[in-house]
């Protein structure tokens, strides 16, 4: 393997990830976040199964509170590249009037996105899902299994994970549970951007700076992507050179002030930044164990 | 400090190549993406000349961490992560209060926080389960895993080995090589690393000791011929101070080699993969998305292949020739060791996932049964007889646990004769697949000669093993171990193999086992009487029971398990023209 770079033994392991899927679940469906990281892995699907197209459909667990233009992007992508795309939305959320303004970040969160997956996998009976979580996002990430066995109701056990020994993964499982597979499980966000540049893989413009509505709102700096979004007393909306390193729902995604308008500029700016992708996420910042908490309880 | 490491890094302008955005939208991957080799001269973007872009690192190296509780692995790997700028500043903010909460070093900076990320962890204050980690140099990627200390987290450790090509085993300077360290070294060496670096930590508590690190250095070598490494050095340094990680001490001028990232960055650990050896491949999946196209997918084990290659598919021993061998990149000119490929073949073959594609003229074939290395995983013991599910490449089988040679004391690394296998334990054993695979041994090929035993019952991975010696199944013209035992023997009188029969195979003709055994079987019967009285059986009938038990029971054991052998050849012998290999 030593003629292979960095990036190619990468590629290689995921492609790896993404066929061990295919060949042995009944019904395999793709998580597609419309981010960075769903980009890169829905790239490497393409390529596991070249000339053909990857044997699943995509699932995006819409909270109705993307970026308009993540949604956009989403469906573009899903038509040119002719692949299945199913967009699932947790209705009753939307019928008990769940937001992340007045609900809070926790409730919305466990709502309309952990709910609702667990609601998307049950009602088309999906045995296996991809995610594109890597393991340097965060602690907890960093234990998670390749093949993440998840019981009837979703859950993790942290404490009871099945050993990965070399790439042989047992890939077997009772009626009703189900995997997660994190196919770029091994990869760090300067794998994925230096990737995304090598391949040229589209990526929402959002990534990249321009001039934006910016409202300033508890230290973060949220972009008024609708008017569902109320000012506070005191607050306005401020014309700003921003970018975003990760993407979610808008109320919950802080900017970073930019002017990286191009992927080198990105790397570049990446390479010389000193606080974590996650620190523009507003859910993550509870406690040190929180990710933890929302993995068991059925979060990807 | 070690961002010079990486600002330092030259430009190199094929980086930048059609890198805008106005590049990206016109983008689509609908269909392979352009071949790498093949691109057109790369297209410099006049902006990305000027402000020159790092290189992303050219290789990886995967390497653990292990060592005996509290020798500071996790502060090892927290530090190497600090000076590597792989910390961002939230992360250090989180880790100064987390310090202050949980911290095991008096308010100072705990850099083993910033790796232990379980709450169960973080409040015991030990590592638990692998947990990996990654940083970046300018020369290299590394991928690090962090595997426990403690014994009843063995297994973690082998798991954690088994993907890694080096392993830093860490050694307390105060307390010298432990029982701990030899069995880290132990299964270090079982899953294959060659290249290891003994990292003397903690050298700050014995006022860095020129004469203590020698000392350990020899009591390490002592245990080396016992080991399978090729490749092993010394660093003595202080995980908690930064002694020797990144820089050289001032405080150990007597030390003249490497530091430790040094070291890592430099290694060439030898793999197994070398492209010299056969061209090896388990079929993953057979990818048909229309009926012109039909494509072996999986990843090339060994060896290199090229358009043109003959090629056999076993077990069915059909042949063909590669049409097109398909990379990452689309069409391409050869796949190598570790290379995610699909083949297009010039005939219709029928082989699917659990085959193995190898060159023709390759004397590699499916086996039966084999003996092999295993590490029991799950808390309920391993014994004899045991029906298990065996993954070995992309195959899968039932499988019989055959029986259970011995296992391996891990401080000693002697093998004493065992009952049973305790969670952690490893054991010699004998393996008989339903199915039989195509296998290697181990020191032949990483991918074709590892497995794991999965339960038919709960699907836990009970068991991972690696195979060090292959019994091939009994088939015309080739010369079997199994056949080529019978073929030695000396024909034998009617009560010599009644007796032999009795013994089993190869404990007749050792004088001693076969004592052993029939001592063991006339406690077994013993007991089976003690019972049958304690029941209310009269004594004679027990003891008639008791003398049957005696008698019989070895030949009924001997004739299933002959049974057991026949089956598993029929089902072979059912796939159309077995090819045995030209080589054998």
């Amino acid at each position: 393997m030593k003629h292979m770079t960095h990036l190619q033994r990468l590629e290689a392991e995921s492609i790896f990830i993404i066929r061990e899927v295919a060949a042995t679940a009944d019904n395999p469906v793709m998580l597609y976040s419309i981010g960075k990281d769903s980009a890169v892995m829905l790239h490497l699907a393409m390529k596991a199964f070249a000339p053909g197209k990857p044997p699943f459909p995509l699932l995006h667990v819409d909270t109705t509170w993307k970026f308009r233009e993540m949604i956009e992007f989403r469906d573009r992508r899903a038509k040119e590249l002719g692949l299945e795309l199913i967009v699932h939305t947790n209705q009753d959320g939307v019928a008990a009037g769940i937001n992340p303004f007045d609900s809070g970040s926790a409730v919305h969160t466990d709502v309309m996105k952990t709910q609702a997956l667990k609601q998307a996998l049950d009602k088309h009976k999906f045995d296996a899902a991809f995610g594109g979580a890597r393991r340097d996002e965060e602690k907890s990430r960093a234990k998670e299994r390749v093949f993440s066995l998840r019981s009837a109701e979703h859950r993790w056990d942290a404490k009871n994970q099945r050993p990965e020994p070399w790439r042989l993964f047992n890939t077997r499982k009772r009626n009703g549970e189900s995997f997660r597979v994190f196919p770029i499980s091994n990869w760090t966000e300067q794998d994925v951007w230096d990737y995304i540049a090598i391949e040229n893989i589209p990526v929402v413009p959002l990534y990249f700076a321009a001039k934006r509505p910016i409202v300033k709102r508890d230290g973060a700096l949220i972009m008024r992507d609708d008017d569902r979004m109320e000012l506070r007393p005191g607050e306005s909306v401020e014309e700003m050179m921003v970018r975003f390193r990760t993407l979610g729902c808008y109320p919950l995604t802080g900017a970073v002030e930019s002017g990286a308008g191009t992927l080198d500029e990105i790397i570049s700016e990446m390479r010389g930044s000193r606080v974590s992708e996650r620190q523009g996420r507003v859910i993550d910042r509870d406690s040190g164990a929180s990710m933890e908490q929302k993995k068991q309880e059925g979060y990807f | 400090m070690s961002n010079a490491l990486e600002d330092n890094r030259p430009d190199e302008a094929d980086w930048a190549q059609g890198s805008t955005p106005a590049a990206l939208e016109d983008q689509t991957f609908a269909g392979p993406a352009p071949d790498r080799a093949g691109a057109a001269a790369p297209i410099v973007d006049p902006q990305a000349a000027m402000e020159p872009v790092v290189a992303p690192a050219e290789s990886l190296l995967r390497f653990i961490t292990c060592g005996s509780v509290d020798d500071g692995k996790s502060t090892l790997i927290g530090r190497l992560l600090f000076e590597t700028n792989a910390v961002f500043d939230d992360q250090m903010e989180a880790l100064e209060k987390d310090s202050k909460k949980f911290g095991t070093t008096g308010g100072d900076l705990d850099f083993a926080l910033l790796v232990d990320g379980l709450s169960a962890e973080r409040e015991q204050g030990i590592t638990i389960d692998v947990a990996y980690r990654y940083f970046s140099t300018g020369k290299r990627a590394f991928i690090i895993a962090d595997t426990p200390g403690h014994e009843q987290y063995t297994r973690n450790m082998a798991t954690g080995a088994s993907q890694a090509e080096l392993a830093v085993i860490l050694v307390d300077a105060r307390k010298g090589i432990l029982p701990q360290t030899r069995r880290h070294s132990f299964i270090t060496s079982l899953v294959g690393i060659k290249s290891v670096v003994i990292a003397v930590n903690k050298m700050d508590l014995v006022d860095f000791s020129e004469e203590r690190y020698e000392e350990i250095k020899k009591g390490y070598q002592e245990i080396l011929p016992q080991l399978g490494f090729t490749d092993v050095s010394y660093v003595p340094l202080s995980a908690k101070n930064g002694d020797n990680i990144v820089t050289r001490s001032p405080n150990t001028p007597w030390y003249k080699g490497e530091t430790l990232l040094e070291r890592l960055e430099t290694a060439t650990p030898e793999t197994f993969e070398a492209d010299g050896s056969p061209f090896r491949m388990p079929v993953q999946w057979v990818n048909r998305p229309n009926l012109d196209f039909r494509g072996f997918c999986g990843t090339v084990a060994s060896g290199t292949i090229r358009a043109g290659d003959r090629i056999v598919s076993l077990p069915s021993g059909q042949r063909s020739s590669v049409k097109a061998v398909w990379g990452p990149d689309g069409i391409t000119e050869k796949g190598r060791t570790g290379d995610a490929i699909t083949l297009t073949l010039n005939d219709e073959i029928d082989a699917s996932r659990g085959d193995v594609i190898v060159r023709e003229g390759d004397g590699v074939l499916p086996v039966k049964t084999v003996e092999a290395d295993i590490l029991w995983m799950v808390d309920r013991p391993m014994v004899a007889g045991g029906r298990l599910n065996a993954k070995l490449g992309s195959h899968q089988t039932p499988a019989t646990l055959r029986a259970l040679n011995g296992s391996v004391d891990i401080h000693s690394y002697e093998v004493k004769p065992a009952n049973a296998l305790l969670m952690n334990e490893i054991g010699k054993v004998t393996i008989a697949f339903d199915r039989p695979p195509v296998a290697t041994t181990y020191t032949e090929n990483r991918e074709l000669g590892a497995f794991i035993l999965i339960d038919q019952l709960t699907n836990e991975t009970v068991a991972l093993g690696v195979i060090n010696s292959l019994a091939r199944p009994a088939a015309g013209g080739v010369r079997t171990t199994a056949s080529a035992a019978t073929a030695g023997a000396q024909p034998k009188s009617g009560f010599a193999k009644l007796k032999a029969e009795w013994l089993g195979g190869g404990t007749a003709d050792d004088p001693d086992k076969a004592a052993a055994a029939t001592a063991a079987r006339a406690t077994a019967s013993g007991l089976i009487i003690v019972i049958a009285v304690l029941m209310g059986l009269p004594v004679l009938a027990a003891a008639i029971l008791g003398a049957i038990d005696f008698l019989v029971r070895p030949f009924i054991t001997s004739r299933l398990a002959d049974n057991d052998e026949r089956t598993g050849q029929a089902e072979l012998s059912e796939k159309p023209a077995p090819y045995y290999g030209d080589g054998i």
